[in-house]
């Protein structure tokens, strides 16, 4: 179902702007700020998502798309680009708070509106766009202590700015932009992010929007970056963060608690143009934030994944993650339950007895949240079928299923939620204790012997497996991160860290 | 004091002379004599009473040997003049006895008390030659997992009860409680205690050595074991009630101070109170504790 999208244009300071809505006005509103060369096509998908719980409002920033184009890096400045923000909420959503959203630029732009007008939000989801005093603090903190590793990371992002060095140049920007620059970029956006062109993004208008949003990079880039204000806020916000970003590093997090008290964290893997590649996480993630701020009703899938993206002190490894233990009613599969209920975890105790498994997820609620048990026979298919179906249906997709009893767990779960939605780690606890699938692959079977195993140091052994970056490690610390943030929640807890600490 | 050098003279053994020579020439309990299992009972209840006040006193930052020295002045105030072992006190994860290696270990310490933490209470006082042995489980405020695993203890008072009336070997009723322990998903913390025992025979303690106290156990008390580990193994019974083959015997008539111990995560909670043990019944010495109406009053709510 897409709703219509109704157009007009508002009067921003010195500028018209094309202001795009759809979505019952009665409903909170939502303003998605769109970034650099793109128009406010880029939400297309988002935005219709969004349409069916939300106001949805999105606008052309001054020089791209239907709005006017300026002449002068000077109309380009965080001045003018807060005077039309104001014209767009005054003319959209006069009487109330909106939460605003803002990809790549817009989230710049973004970031300086909710530091300075925090009366106007709600709430504040960013996504691929820095403070850019946060990311000049951050680069001066790094560059201050020059460890190996904060060495690495700041010439990262240095790296990843190779085009802001190049827009300082006058003229030759635009020239190429205006030249057909479009046609290679485009390509390479398919190529390096997966985005294939679709009508509206990359906009016909693209020659003309990227020459003039040049601008946006000479007014505000380098002064930021060089005297970078002391910016906090309180709004609550969360942080979408694609760990394959080739422009913004996932890195320049770290240190955002302390500035921002209510933070979120959402890595993803994926690249820089995340609203187009992934849609649903991102419209389903607004929704989230939106509807946890507002004090809506959470299922209870919602509000572990609210509870899994905060970024507090004491956080848990595993807080906001649902592990599945299969014979989980006794020994090393229940040792491993409270281990990781001990963690966080929210537990789904599964086992042939329903009364061990019962104590099992009775015990693990007195370490985390409250416990769930199943009886399941877990050598019939169509029971662990049956047991998976209600999991989802009643818990969720689970983060981590650990095999005690039964094998290829995950695949089940995952038939029964949408492709693109979650990802389940899965670990053959036996596996673990064998330290390597050797006998697996020789073909005699993947099982040791399970006498003499301590099931404490057992479940110690699952714990630190699960938390091990699992996948095959790609060399590069940005292709670690990127298959770790697949895993969402479990290295989650090493970027949270890093958030609150750094 | 007649009545308690009452012998009971070991017959049957080649050795029985020496051994009631060497031995204190004191009975234990006669489990028949009314009179006498009062005069238990009443000490038993002045442990209780004792575990009590003290627990009521206890403040956030006291140390465990702080509150073992209330416990033993209160008891010398009223009346005790010897100990079975000297008052216990542990705190915290102390009353799950973690990371216990070496006897010492279970000496009060100046750990401190803190709002949320459990303790136990142990005392064995002897008070005119009667002896009781308690344990007090407490939480100072408020713990869940506390709460819990306290009402998991009480299905042993009756399980251990109920086994013993079938007659079974201690050493089977031992194996039973660790079977409860595992499903419950509790550890068995009464293995850490010497001998490993749940268990063992208490009586009436007197003789000539002195009422002192080494290495936190009473001489006479030392004294008394001592002699009822030899007689009792020449009867292939034992006066200590554990899991190993010593106690594959049918419950031993007497009275028997029983102190199943469990823990989860740090958290201990325990039990110890007189089973009176016959030839052909058992029944525990007061119904009338703290423990119990807890347990009770916990059942009723359900």
């Amino acid at each position: 179902m897409t709703s219509p999208v109704a157009r007009r244009r508002v009067r921003g300071d010195g500028v018209d702007l094309a202001v795009y809505e759809q979505g019952d006005p009665a409903r909170p509103t939502v303003l998605l700020v769109h970034g650099y060369p793109d128009t406010h096509a880029v939400w297309d998908e988002v935005a219709a998502l969004l349409a069916e719980r939300f106001h949805v409002v999105r606008y052309d920033v001054r020089g791209a798309g239907a709005s006017s184009r300026p002449f002068g890096r000077r109309r380009y400045s965080f001045e003018y680009l807060m005077a039309d923000l104001c014209a767009v909420l005054d003319a959209a959503a006069p009487d109330r708070k909106v939460h605003l959203v803002g990809h790549d630029w817009g989230s710049i732009q973004s970031w300086e509106a909710v530091c300075t007008m925090p009366d106007r939000f709600a709430s504040f989801t960013s996504i691929s766009g820095p403070c850019l005093d946060h990311a000049g603090h951050w680069m001066r903190r790094n560059l201050s202590r020059p460890t190996p590793g904060n060495l690495r990371r700041a010439a990262g992002q240095m790296a990843r700015s190779w085009y802001i060095y190049f827009f300082q140049t006058p003229l030759l920007p635009e020239l190429l932009w205006r030249g057909g620059m479009s046609k290679p970029f485009m390509r390479a956006l398919e190529l390096g992010e997966g985005v294939a062109a679709r009508p509206g993004h990359p906009a016909r208008t693209m020659g003309r929007d990227a020459a003039a949003g040049v601008g946006l990079y000479r007014a505000n880039m380098l002064r930021r970056l060089r005297a970078p204000l002391d910016r906090r806020t309180d709004v609550p916000t969360q942080v979408i963060v694609p760990a394959k970003d080739l422009f913004v590093s996932p890195h320049l997090v770290g240190g955002l608690a302390g500035r921002v008290p209510n933070l979120s964290l959402r890595p993803i893997a994926a690249g820089h143009w995340v609203p187009r590649s992934h849609p649903g996480p991102v419209a389903r993630w607004i929704t989230e934030h939106v509807t946890g701020v507002l004090g809506g009703p959470l299922s209870a899938a919602e509000a572990r994944s609210l509870r899994r993206a905060r970024v507090r002190p004491g956080r848990l490894p595993f807080d906001g993650s649902l592990v599945v233990v299969t014979g989980a009613g006794s020994g090393v599969g229940r040792a491993t339950a409270l281990a990781f209920a001990e963690r966080g975890a929210e537990v789904v105790a599964a086992d042939l007895d329903p009364e061990s498994a019962r104590r099992t997820a009775e015990l693990a609620g007195l370490l985390g949240p409250e416990g769930h048990s199943y009886q399941v026979d877990m050598s019939d298919p169509a029971a662990m079928e049956h047991f998976a179906k209600s999991v989802v249906h009643e818990h969720g997709v689970p983060d981590v299923v650990v095999n005690n009893a039964g094998t290829g767990m995950a695949g089940a779960f995952l038939d029964h939620t949408a492709a693109d939605s979650e990802c389940v780690l899965e670990i053959d606890l036996w596996d673990v204790v064998d330290g390597s699938r050797r006998m697996a692959e020789r073909g005699e079977g993947g099982r040791v012997a399970r006498r003499g195993h301590d099931p404490e140091r057992v479940a110690e052994q699952v714990v630190a497996a699960a938390l091990r970056d699992r996948a095959p490690a790609t060399g590069t610390p940005e292709g670690r991160l990127a298959s770790a943030a697949s895993r969402l929640s479990l290295r989650l807890g090493r970027v949270l860290a890093r958030a609150g600490s750094n | 004091m007649s009545r308690l050098t009452s012998a009971r003279p070991l017959t049957g053994t080649p050795l029985r002379g020496f051994i009631n020579s060497v031995s204190n020439n004191v009975a234990l309990a006669r489990v028949h004599d009314e009179a006498e299992l009062e005069r238990f009972r009443d000490v038993q209840r002045l442990c209780y009473r004792c575990a009590a006040e003290v627990a009521a006193t206890l403040k956030p930052g006291v140390t465990e040997r702080e509150t073992c020295r209330r416990m033993r002045r209160w008891l010398r105030a009223h009346g005790v003049d010897d100990w079975l072992h000297t008052p216990f006190a542990w705190f915290g994860d102390r009353t799950a006895f973690r990371g216990f290696k070496f006897p010492t270990q279970f000496l009060p310490s100046g750990a401190r008390l803190e709002e949320g933490m459990p303790y136990i209470l142990d005392m064995a006082p002897v008070r005119d030659g009667y002896a009781a042995d308690i344990g007090y489980g407490g939480v100072l405020g408020e713990n869940r997992i506390w709460d819990r695993v306290d009402a998991d203890l009480a299905a042993y008072r009756t399980l251990i009860l109920d086994l013993v009336r079938e007659r079974r070997t201690f050493a089977d009723v031992y194996a039973e409680v660790d079977a409860l322990i595992e499903r419950q998903g509790h550890q068995n913390r009464h293995r850490k205690y010497p001998g490993r025992v749940i268990g063992h025979q208490v009586g009436v303690i007197g003789g000539i050595l002195p009422k002192r106290v080494g290495f936190p156990f009473g001489v006479r008390f030392l004294q008394t074991i001592g002699r009822e580990l030899v007689k009792e193994r020449l009867e292939g019974r034992s006066p200590l009630w554990s899991g190993a083959a010593r106690s594959q015997h049918p419950p031993t008539p007497g009275l028997w101070a029983v102190e199943p111990h469990i823990a989860f995560r740090g958290v201990g909670v325990k039990f110890e109170e007189i089973l009176v043990v016959t030839e052909d019944d058992a029944y525990w010495l007061d119904d009338d504790l703290p423990h119990v109406h807890r347990w009770a009053s916990l059942e009723a709510a359900r």
